[in-house]
């Protein structure tokens, strides 16, 4: 019913004077669901629909953004549009007008089994209450929460030259939190708040083992406490799919993406050391490293048949066989470097302009068992879950933390060590990659928390990923 | 919007049955962007939006549901109204909340700033003009912004303001680059001619040979800027009573143990110097200033509504985060002017990035030097800085290695516009600072 109005008054408000324009509509419905310490928290619902219309007009470029879907709303939103792009000829860092923008025609739909409204609220919330009773297993445990957060997105985009994409997703983000204490001490394990997310529907708390979890990270919340520190040292790093999901993230996807490269996030978000000369020749990791840039895979958390500039979504490697190969840049960008990119420009709302982000971020599984990996490896440590993550502004002296890590001494895993940190450098961090899991131990996983641009969005991603071995590497724990 | 928001509320009331109350907040806004990159527009245009959260409550139960407003009366109301029936059925299903707590004393007020904001496209011609040949990138975000607060008691509150805050940097090459920012209420050309001309001094600098530091312990003079990052930090937790009473604060070593901050340090929420609205989504008032660190000691907590009932304390009005919205740090005794001098050898730090906790219960945090930062040998600034990672603990960074804070403090009003413009800001002075550990 929307959709036709909006089709409609599209026509009419649709400046002919621009050589392109578009539409871009977002309704999305956000649910949350959550019991802490035994207790429903206040049930909340977001309901947020608006419009973006775009326009680009003898070189320069305007948008106009509304929660006033009415005809009046969406003129006003083109005659601001439309006025900026006026104002801005002569002053971008492109002519506009000499940029194709496609026109496609096309749908997508999150392939959703047990639809989040399938269930009544009455036993999501016996449950989640039913699984935070679990969690309690111990005085020292201090807090603790069991959460879902559902996430129902709707888009329609239209074109001045009949393009026409809709595209509906559904999201399901799982929280678990447990959290111990004794004296000036306090360690809490997570599930789900950086890593488990993905569109499908109520079907993935039974795949990811959700309601078994609640015990799980309380036990180990409570072996943290009275685990010693991690030991300082160079040693080899195995990191699970749950770390690596923050390692892809934060090492190869913000670094490759085309409007850092081109300058745009330099304020804010930051630059890249890798420059344009490098695609095609540079050695971003050892040869056992293949990244690709995945829409394709249907449940993961940023799939989509086409971006929000309406370029069709395709799979494509960034890194092959350790060489870097593409970056992360639609279609504007791709124009103005003068080099192939992938459908990439995505925008967190109707409120915000499509920039290039990463979507589906994959590392591509290996040939190694996980207990090869665990007994190749003479002085180690494996590390679990990210908690903490710091990068340079070019992306290349990182620091991260993980909640878990297990010393490997001898091929075995043995002592749980707390507050694990380790550090390195980008550039040369991937070269010291030395095994990767193969598909057995292949997790589909992705965060909701990506954050970028000026204004500032934050968008769902997906990095799918086996655990990775990483030889000599710094570590380091806590006071 | 005042009015649209209060013919609203008074819809409201007349939908409600039996005991039913509600709660409703209001925020919006109506602003330009402009983003610019090598000093040309990359984006450019205007973001008009009106959310309403609307809690319907009848005794101890209840539930909550935001809706973007059309901007139609006639729609607004019928989508009103088909949000109070649906949360009436949630209010059926769900248990009593032991930890419901909002305003029933009604306390109305109202805080408008009029509009002197100069046409978001004028401003642009002449910033792209007094930059020309520089290589800015920044973006430039102006326009009003409002809250509104009502409840079926009759209370109604609003807060309106009309803002500018144009956040950039100027780039010398690769992360080479001075970052700067005018924010305010009242467009200057003279004034941002001068900041333009301060960063292009810094710029000059940036020219030198850039020295790369060895890791190590380095006395260092945290700019305003750069300690904003910290305080920020602090704010994940440090300052709310439900991360203090769940023993999550990083602040734990100062509530459980014996650790204090220096006795020069006074960290307080001072509402009344800020640009926050002083009323909550649950429609308590807020004091001119809460004192959460006190002469280096802990003092008092963030209380939201929900944590007042949980922990049987009284709420000062912070909302549900509990994080500070108008954090202020007290001034010292430094004066800026002496600030080389006393630094004599060390690192002039004007900003900080990305922190993190490396150890939160110990308060220790990782993060990087960004944009200008400086070598100072014998009290004169020397090279820029290549960019360091830092590791360090806030407890000896604020505590016994702070070696003093400056007299002028500077009013940093956030740039943060996820979802929104945010209305959040740190008047924070320097800090001087002794074996600062830089590792990477």
């Amino acid at each position: 019913m929307l959709d036709s109005a909006l089709r409609q008054i599209f026509q009419k408000a649709c400046p002919k004077d621009a050589e392109f324009a578009s539409l871009r509509f977002h309704r999305d419905r956000d649910d949350n669901v959550s019991v802490r310490q035994d207790i429903l928290q206040p049930l909340s619902t977001s309901y947020d629909e608006g419009v973006m219309v775009t326009v680009h007009s003898k070189g320069g470029i305007g948008y106009g953004a509304t929660s006033e879907l009415t005809e009046s709303g969406i003129k006003t939103a083109f005659s601001h549009a439309m006025e900026w792009a006026k104002r801005s000829r002569d002053l971008t860092v492109t002519d506009y007008s000499k940029i194709p923008m496609p026109h496609p025609k096309g749908t997508f739909k999150s392939p959703v089994k047990k639809p989040w409204d399938s269930t009544p609220l009455k036993d999501k919330v016996e449950r989640l209450m039913a699984l935070s009773k679990t969690m309690k297993v111990n005085p020292k445990i201090v807090d603790w929460s069991a959460d879902l957060w559902h996430n129902r997105s709707e888009r329609l985009y239209l074109t001045n030259e009949g393009g026409e994409v809709s595209q509906d997703f559904d999201r399901l983000v799982p929280m678990l939190r447990v959290t111990a204490n004794e004296g000036a001490e306090t360690q809490s394990r997570t599930f789900g708040h950086m890593a488990v997310c993905r569109q499908q529907g109520l079907e993935l708390l039974d795949e990811s083992n959700f309601f078994e979890m609640g015990k799980v990270l309380a036990d180990e919340a409570l072996q943290l406490l009275a685990a010693p520190n991690c030991p300082a040292g160079v040693m080899d790093l195995l990191l699970a799919p749950d770390q690596m999901v923050l390692q892809i993230h934060e090492s190869i996807g913000h670094p490759l993406e085309l409007d850092r490269i081109l300058g745009d996030e330099r304020n804010y978000a930051g630059t890249s050391f890798v420059t344009l000369d490098m695609f095609g020749k540079f050695q971003y990791g050892s040869p056992l490293l293949n990244v690709t840039f995945d829409p394709t895979r249907p449940e993961q958390s940023a799939s989509y048949a086409f971006d929000d500039d309406g370029t069709k979504a395709e799979r494509q490697f960034l890194i092959k066989d350790g060489v870097l190969m593409r970056p992360l840049g639609g279609q504007i960008s791709q124009a103005r470097a003068g080099m192939p990119g992938v459908a990439n420009t995505r925008a967190d709302s109707w409120r915000r302009p499509a920039i290039d982000r990463m979507a589906n971020l994959n590392v591509e599984p290996g040939t190694s068992a996980f207990e090869d990996m665990v007994q190749s490896v003479k002085k180690g440590i494996y590390m679990r879950t990210n908690t903490s993550w710091s990068i340079d502004d070019s992306r290349n002296k990182f620091q991260f933390g993980c909640e878990w890590a297990q010393l490997i001494e001898d091929g075995k895993l043995t002592k749980v060590v707390k507050k694990p940190n380790y550090r390195g450098i980008s550039a040369s961090f991937w070269k010291s990659l030395k095994m990767v899991g193969n598909p057995s131990t292949f997790e589909v996983l992705g965060t909701p928390y990506c954050g970028k641009g000026e204004p500032n969005q934050a968008v769902f991603v997906g990095h799918a990923t086996p655990p990775c071995l990483f030889g000599q590497v710094d570590v380091f724990g806590g006071e | 919007m005042q009015q649209y928001f209060n013919d609203l509320a008074d819809f409201a009331n007349t939908k409600l049955k039996g005991d039913e109350v509600y709660t409703a907040f209001l925020s919006g806004e109506d602003s330009d962007f402009c983003r610019l990159s090598g000093a040309k527009v990359r984006q450019a245009g205007n973001v008009k939006q009106n959310s309403l959260s609307f809690r319907l409550i009848e005794g101890r139960k209840h539930a909550e549901a935001s809706i973007s407003l059309a901007g139609s009366k006639e729609e607004d109301q019928r989508r009103l109204e088909t949000l109070i029936k649906s949360l009436r059925d949630q209010v059926k299903e769900v248990p009593d909340d032991p930890h419901l707590l909002y305003a029933t004393k009604v306390n109305s007020t109202e805080r408008v700033q009029p509009n002197d904001l100069p046409d978001a496209r004028d401003t642009i011609s002449r910033v792209t003009q007094k930059t020309k040949g520089l290589d800015l990138v920044g973006v430039y975000a102006a326009g009003g912004v409002h809250r509104g607060f009502a409840n079926s008691f009759g209370q109604r509150n609003w807060y309106q303001t009309h803002s500018f805050n144009f956040d950039w940097s100027f780039y010398l090459r690769a992360d080479k680059a001075v970052k700067t920012g005018y924010a305010g209420f009242k467009w200057q050309d003279a004034e941002f001619g001068q900041k333009v001309e301060d960063a292009k001094a810094q710029l000059a600098v940036l020219g030198k040979e850039p020295r790369t530091i060895k890791p190590g312990r380095y006395r260092v003079y945290i700019a305003p800027g750069a300690l904003c990052e910290v305080t920020d930090l602090m704010s994940w937790g440090g300052f709310s009573m439900k991360a203090h009473r769940t023993k999550q604060t990083p602040l734990l070593k100062m509530v459980e143990g014996n650790q204090h901050l220096h006795p020069s340090v006074t960290i307080s929420e001072h509402t009344a110097g800020g640009i926050s609205p002083d009323f909550s989504s649950s429609g308590f008032t807020k004091p001119e200033r809460v004192t959460m660190i006190q002469e280096g000691r802990y003092k008092d907590c963030l209380i939201s509504a929900r944590s007042a009932m949980e922990y049987k304390v009284e709420t000062n009005g912070a909302h549900e985060g509990e994080s500070p919205m108008s954090l202020e740090l007290g001034a010292g005794s430094l004066a800026q002017a002496n600030v080389l001098g006393e630094l004599k050898d060390g690192i002039y730090l004007n900003n900080l990035w990305y922190l993190n906790f490396s150890d939160r219960p110990a308060c220790r945090v990782t993060g990087m030097t960004r944009f200008a930062s400086f070598w100072v040998e014998n009290g004169q600034i020397k090279q820029p800085l290549n960019v360091m990672r830092f590791d360090e603990s806030v407890l000896r960074m604020l505590g016994e290695n702070l070696v003093g804070l400056t007299k002028e403090r500077e009013l940093i009003l956030s740039s943060s516009s996820y979802g929104q413009r945010h209305t959040v800001s740190n008047h924070l002075p320097g800090a001087l600072v002794d074996d600062f550990s830089f590792t990477l």
